[in-house]
């Protein structure tokens, strides 16, 4: 059953092949044998999980089943789970049970899905390869050498070694889509609003968004249609109605224009990448789409505007953790500045004090308008130069990383572990949808390679726009059928 | 040297919305600590923060009513800093782009005459909780019933020049966000507190003096005092050849005095930065206007009105127009009396001086408008006489007579106050006192004419006292005086 997409699980339950209490059972065994090498969990939920699955079963009996009820998933560790601990990848949340559910959380439930645990995770959302993690790194399936990519390292190593069919991750420069890539499976970054963060442990609050881990576009559009919506509870939620995103999959792609930025394709670029990439395209030009270069022109500067945005956001988001109320607090404070600062030196690791530093710093008096005021100036650059470039084409199309994953502890200075991010980040700061998918391996070592993400992007709220083009791209391709090795194994 | 002083005030005041201002957890006083503080007021993981509409709408009404401007857009902002009751670490603000732009609010002075203070801007912000240093041995209990409470910080400009001035402003708020029903203006409760900033400067100079800012006094009379206190203490200072430091200091009320607190050094760098998870608000124009016919007369208006259309004085206008339920209660009285002077006159008479005796608050008189209204109305139509109408007042006061307007009505029967008009009965009272009061009389009569005016009065009391005070006094005075005469 592990092998099976989201989909094809979502049938089987329907057709009665199986019960949402056998498939849980199945992939909680596959958890125990096999996450212990991984780690990509940080929480099994077992007895949680299999009372949901009978609940599902009950409600499919009862003729009450939806179209994900019963269907087992992960939750990234940054989702506020009711009953659950809730960590965030941080010593500092080792011991937060959350005491409510997240909305997305609630959404998935209310669906009937059953979720097995919480995934591992770069510690606040700060990495890009989940080494930055309190609970250990995370090791890629296809390669154990190497690193699953961050900072949704966990959910994407678990969808891609068929612990889950899917898990839910977020994404803050490319923690869903980076990873995704790394790992060989499909990750959608919907717009910002488009998925409520109420419940979801902020890292950037203007640029956290939520979105589905799967095998595939078809599994991500039924997820997405699950937990998108206004909240009331989220004021920087659109007021916007769903569609199901199922519906436009199977839309032809003749006419697609497609825009490749030439930004994308510069300096720091694998050539191996590169090639699989342009492969792609082939295929989509095979499909009937036409395709031209377009320009991105502020995009050198997406990263350092960034690196300034997150980090201030971050310093103020992460002052609540302050040893007061909950999370960790230092054995025998002598006074209260002593509580606070060993309860964080303490609780928090080094690049999650990094970030803090970073934004205290460009946040202070005299630094405010060279730092964040011009780097609000550059983001609107951004976000212009998408919306300029969705004028002209439909979608746009590069790489997702600018090199398959690397070898865990391999990049030891932070910035060049930034640098990871060069195609993603500026996304981010426009606020547009952007979806990797598989799109074939480089490499040779051992047997298959590492994998390569195709990354596309779209204007504001164009992700069944997004969902068909890569769904379309997955009939016509099987880079998103091959499985790790380890995922081969069978029980 | 001569020395002028130089005040402006922050005043915080809390919004009377019955939920917090990002969430929707309760704002009432005194529950028990911390049964007031939902998930977002605690800064769990993972919450965000909703505006409470009500909030806006109420800071909203505020600037209408000082004449603001009403910017189209405003900002929240986060000031940073770690407290142990800031859950969040952070208080959500509005640091550049406040909800009310300038205003100015007019203030009267004891002498009558009037005075506007600018107002800066007003902005709308989240209150933090409480430190509880009792009761918890070596520790500090956290209560975050008041974490997230809505206030409108209300920035004046410099304008006040003494203590007085700084009160009457503080009273000119008060009145104006009770008046609007905005807030409960409850200062024991915190319901309105302010920040003092003070310096002083040689008179005529134009640069202001380095000032100190007293921190958190919350009662008309601690800004007097705390004012008085800090401007002697800065001229001492100045005087003996010293400088004033640019700090924050705290009032003492029971040593009447303010001590430091923090220097500028030591002051936080707050990092404002605009909060990410709200939306800058947006008010179109018809929502404004919207509340601007919607709004009550204001004291200000009132206090003119009852000046031009009722022909109150200046100060009979500013004493019944100074809180919204005085002015309530007077107008309830005109309206069932149909006098407005005599209204005027018994309020802030009889009425308040009763109350002042008994310490209560005018919404909880024991006599109500229409009781007193009635009353007055038996006086201008002559069925009782002023020494009745005490009487009758005292007996409303102690609850007799039934609740409505008829109460005087009730007890001026039950009691006989009825007044007596009959010429022949009130005659022959008074032959009668003339009869039992030979030596009286004889003393009189050897008077001389102009000292008999005063001994008039010996024979006006017996007979009212015969009447038991419901004789007409006009009547039996001139009566009196006709028959005396007559004997002389």
């Amino acid at each position: 059953m592990h092998d099976k997409t989201l989909t094809e699980l979502a049938a089987g339950l329907a057709t009665g092949e199986f019960s949402s209490r056998e498939l849980t059972q199945a992939l909680l065994a596959r958890i125990e044998r096999l996450d212990g090498d991984l780690n990509s969990f940080i929480s099994v939920t077992a007895e949680q999980a299999l009372a949901a699955a009978d609940r599902a079963d009950a409600a499919r009996a009862a003729g009450n089943a939806g179209p994900l009820t019963g269907v087992p998933l992960a939750l990234k560790d940054i989702f506020c789970t009711e009953g659950v601990k809730t960590s965030a990848g941080s010593r500092m949340l080792d011991n937060f049970i959350a005491p409510y559910d997240a909305t997305v959380v609630e959404k998935l439930k209310a669906a009937g899905t059953v979720s097995l645990g919480k995934t591992n995770m770069d510690e606040f959302a700060m990495g890009s390869s989940n080494e930055n993690s309190f609970f250990g790194p995370v090791k890629n399936p296809w390669d154990r050498d190497a690193v699953p990519g961050g900072s949704s390292g966990g959910s994407a190593a678990a969808v891609a070694a068929g612990l889950v069919p899917a898990a839910m991750g977020t994404d803050t420069g490319g923690s869903i889509r980076q990873p995704a890539a790394f790992c060989g499976i499909t990750g959608l970054k919907p717009t910002y609003g488009r998925v409520s963060r109420y419940g979801i442990i902020a890292y950037a609050s203007s640029l956290d968004q939520a979105g589905p881990m799967a095998r595939t576009a078809e599994d991500c559009a039924r997820l997405l249609t699950a937990i998108a919506g206004h909240d009331l509870r989220d004021s920087t939620s659109v007021a916007r109605g769903v569609p199901d995103y199922t519906e436009e999959l199977d839309a032809p792609l003749a006419g697609l224009k497609i825009g490749l930025p030439r930004e994308y394709f510069g300096e720091g670029l694998d050539p191996a990448v590169e090639g699989a990439v342009r492969e792609a395209i082939r295929v989509y030009e095979s499909l009937g789409a036409t395709v031209r270069e377009v320009s991105l022109p502020h995009t050198h500067y997406a990263i350092p505007a960034y690196y300034v945005i997150a980090p201030a956001e971050a310093s103020s988001n992460l002052s609540r953790y302050d040893g007061v109320r909950f999370g960790h607090r230092c054995e025998a404070p002598a006074d209260l500045t002593d509580l606070y600062k060993r309860s964080r030196a303490e609780g928090f690791g080094e690049e999650v004090k990094r970030r803090i530093l970073m934004g205290t710093h460009t946040l202070s008096e005299g630094f405010f308008d060279a730092y964040y005021k011009k780097a609000q100036q550059v983001r609107r650059l951004i976000r212009q130069d998408f919306l300029d470039a969705f004028d002209e084409v439909d979608v746009l199309m590069g790489p997702a990383s600018p090199t398959p994953a690397f070898d865990l502890g391999a990049k030891k200075d932070p910035v060049s572990m930034y640098l990871q991010d060069i195609y993603t980040i500026a996304i981010n700061l426009a606020g547009i949808p952007g979806i990797s998918v598989p799109a074939g391996f480089v490499g040779g070592r051992p047997a298959e390679g590492r994998p390569v993400g195709l990354q596309i992007l779209g204007t504001h709220f164009a992700e069944a726009r997004l969902l068909n083009v890569a769904h379309q791209f997955q009939q016509a391709t099987d880079w998103h059928l091959r499985r790790p090795a380890l995922a081969e194994e069978t029980l | 040297m001569q020395w002028e002083t130089v005040i402006g005030l922050e005043v915080h005041v809390q919004l009377a919305t019955r939920s917090k201002i990002f969430s929707g957890a309760s704002t009432a006083f005194g529950a028990e600590p911390n049964s007031q503080a939902c998930a977002v007021d605690l800064g769990l993981p993972g919450v965000l923060p909703v505006l409470n509409e009500a909030a806006v709408a109420m800071a909203v009404q505020f600037g209408l009513g000082i004449h603001a401007e009403i910017p189209e857009v405003s900002v929240f902002d986060r000031k940073n800093y770690f407290y142990p009751d800031l859950p969040k670490g952070y208080q959500t603000s509005q640091m550049y782009h406040p909800i009310v732009g300038p205003g100015e609010v007019e203030i009267t002075l004891e002498d009558g005459a009037t005075k506007r203070i600018r107002v800066h801007h007003a902005h709308l912000e989240e209150d933090a909780g409480k430190s509880l240093h009792e009761d918890f041995h070596g520790m500090t209990g956290i209560d975050l019933n008041r974490a997230g409470t809505p206030l409108l910080e209300i920035v004046s400009e410099p304008d006040m020049r003494s203590a007085k001035e700084a009160a009457a402003y503080l009273k000119a708020i008060h009145s104006i966000v009770t008046y609007l029903g905005i807030s409960d203006g409850n200062m024991a409760e915190g319901s309105m507190r302010c920040d003092v900033n003070v310096s002083v400067r040689p008179r005529g100079q134009a640069n202001f003096g380095t000032r100190a800012e007293i921190k958190n006094v919350n009662s008309f009379r601690f800004v007097e005092r705390a004012i008085a206190f800090e401007v002697e203490r800065q001229i001492e200072l100045l005087e003996d050849g010293g400088e004033v430091v640019q700090e924050t200091r705290l009032f003492d009320p029971e040593r009447d005095e303010t001590r430091s607190m923090r220097t500028k050094e030591q002051a936080n760098d707050y990092r404002y930065f605009p909060c990410p998870d709200l939306l800058p608000v947006v008010l179109d124009r018809a929502y404004v206007d919207h509340l601007r016919d919607t709004l009550p007369e204001l004291p200000a208006d009132k206090r003119a009105r009852f000046q031009d259309e009722l022909g109150l004085s200046a100060y009979d206008a500013g004493v019944l127009s100074a809180s919204r339920e005085m002015a309530e209660y007077f107008e309830a009285v005109k309206e069932a009396c149909c006098d407005a002077k005599l209204a005027a006159n018994w309020v802030q008479g009889e009425l308040s001086g009763a109350l002042n005796r008994e310490g209560l608050p005018i919404q909880d008189s024991p006599v109500s408008a229409t009781q007193l209204g009635g009353l007055i109305a038996r006086v201008m139509d002559d069925t009782i006489n002023g020494k009745a109408a005490k009487q009758v007042f005292q007996a409303l006061w102690n609850g007799e007579g039934g609740g409505d307007a008829n109460s005087a009505d009730e007890v001026i029967e039950a009691k006989g106050l009825k007044q007596v008009t009959d010429t022949g009965a009130i005659e022959a009272m008074i032959d009668q006192v003339i009869a039992d009061s030979p030596a009286q009389v004889a003393q009189y009569r050897d008077a001389e004419p102009e000292k008999r005016g005063k001994m008039i009065g010996y024979f006006v009391g017996q007979v009212m006292k015969a009447s038991r005070g419901t004789a007409n006094p006009q009547q039996v005075n001139a009566l009196l005086k006709e028959k005396l005469d007559a004997l002389c």
